[in-house]
């Protein structure tokens, strides 16, 4: 009887606790993302307004021919522009049409991925400063390495 | 989660200025900005509502201690693989994917395998196909791998310059 009556009280017990689990982190998913959203709509309308004041057809004009100029001159533009990375694939077999090299061309598709200066003040603001900074900063350097080891590979493997 | 407070709600009242300010110069530029915003609005909210459910059942599931195990320090080559492999299969722009990301930093997340999981996210699966008819598939080989190899590494650099394992940021 004794022993029921334990069983049945815990098993109130555990009755009421599991919603109140559901709740309390459904709150504290709700308070978190309070605080985020406005950062998040700032982003978005941050990354709109990039779209609309920079047409793709201003990427292929910044490029100067240059093997050692042309790479990092891609990672920065990449690292500005904003948008689906589809947009990147598109405006870099473009580009390469139009003569720019693929080592430019990768430098630009991989920071356009890795590198995000729209969304720094978000990063700097949920994740920090310093890490959003470290963090883009490495990012434009690998995107430069990552195009000249593609590149290289590519001639090697497959000349 | 940490947020620097009032510095959000500064940005965002930033923005919406610099829109007013459009609105008041050139409108048809306006009207196209918030065209774009509510077309790129409306491709976030799925993903955005994935987060949410993902951060409430972790808040749900993950108890003190677990998530430092399975992302922090000690979590070894396990933690890498969860960073990674995460990283390619998380969908949508990178800034949805914040909340969730500091929540896990929060909870003992190490920084470089938060920067691995955000270099990752360059490797996009469903557009490798795309990436191919472009540039043709040696390419999209050669460049995927570089990119998951890099992520790695630029975790490994991030926590070094950052100086921080697992201790949340002053």
């Amino acid at each position: 009887m004794r022993d029921e009556r334990q069983r049945d009280g815990k098993g109130r017990m555990e009755k009421d606790t599991k919603p109140q689990k559901i709740t309390a982190s459904l709150k504290k998913t709700a308070t978190s993302f309070a605080q985020v959203f406005p950062i998040l709509i700032g982003v978005m309308l941050l990354v709109s307004l990039i779209l609309v004041l920079v047409p793709p057809s201003f990427y292929g004009a910044v490029f100067t021919g240059d093997e050692i100029l042309d790479p990092l001159i891609g990672a920065f533009i990449g690292s500005v522009a904003a948008g689906n990375p589809i947009t990147s694939y598109i405006v870099g077999g473009e580009l390469i049409d139009q003569g720019a090299s693929l080592l430019a061309v990768t430098a630009f598709i991989a920071a356009w991925v890795t590198v995000g200066v729209a969304q720094l003040p978000a990063e700097g603001m949920i994740l920090g400063k310093r890490f959003a900074l470290i963090r883009n900063g490495i990012s434009f350097l690998s995107a430069v390495l990552v195009a000249i080891l593609t590149s290289v590979t590519l001639e090697l493997i497959w000349p | 989660l940490t947020v620097q407070a009032p510095f959000g709600k500064h940005f965002l009242a930033l923005l919406t200025a610099v829109y007013l300010g459009l609105a008041a110069v050139e409108f048809d530029l306006f009207l196209r900005a918030i065209s774009v915003f509510a077309k790129l609005l409306s491709n976030v909210l799925p993903v955005l509502a994935l987060v949410l459910v993902i951060m409430s059942l972790l808040n749900l599931m993950i108890k003190p201690g677990m998530a430092k195990r399975m992302l922090g320090k000690g979590s070894g080559l396990k933690g890498w693989a969860f960073a990674v492999v995460g990283g390619v299969l998380s969908s949508g722009p990178i800034y949805v994917w914040y909340p969730l990301i500091a929540d896990l930093r929060e909870k003992g997340m190490r920084d470089s395998l938060v920067a691995a999981f955000l270099y990752a996210r360059a490797v996009k699966m469903p557009m490798i196909p795309l990436m191919v008819y472009y540039f043709g598939w040696n390419f999209a080989l050669l460049f995927s791998l570089y990119l998951l190899i890099f992520s790695i590494l630029n975790g490994l650099l991030v926590e070094w310059l950052t100086g921080r394992g697992d201790e949340p940021e002053p």
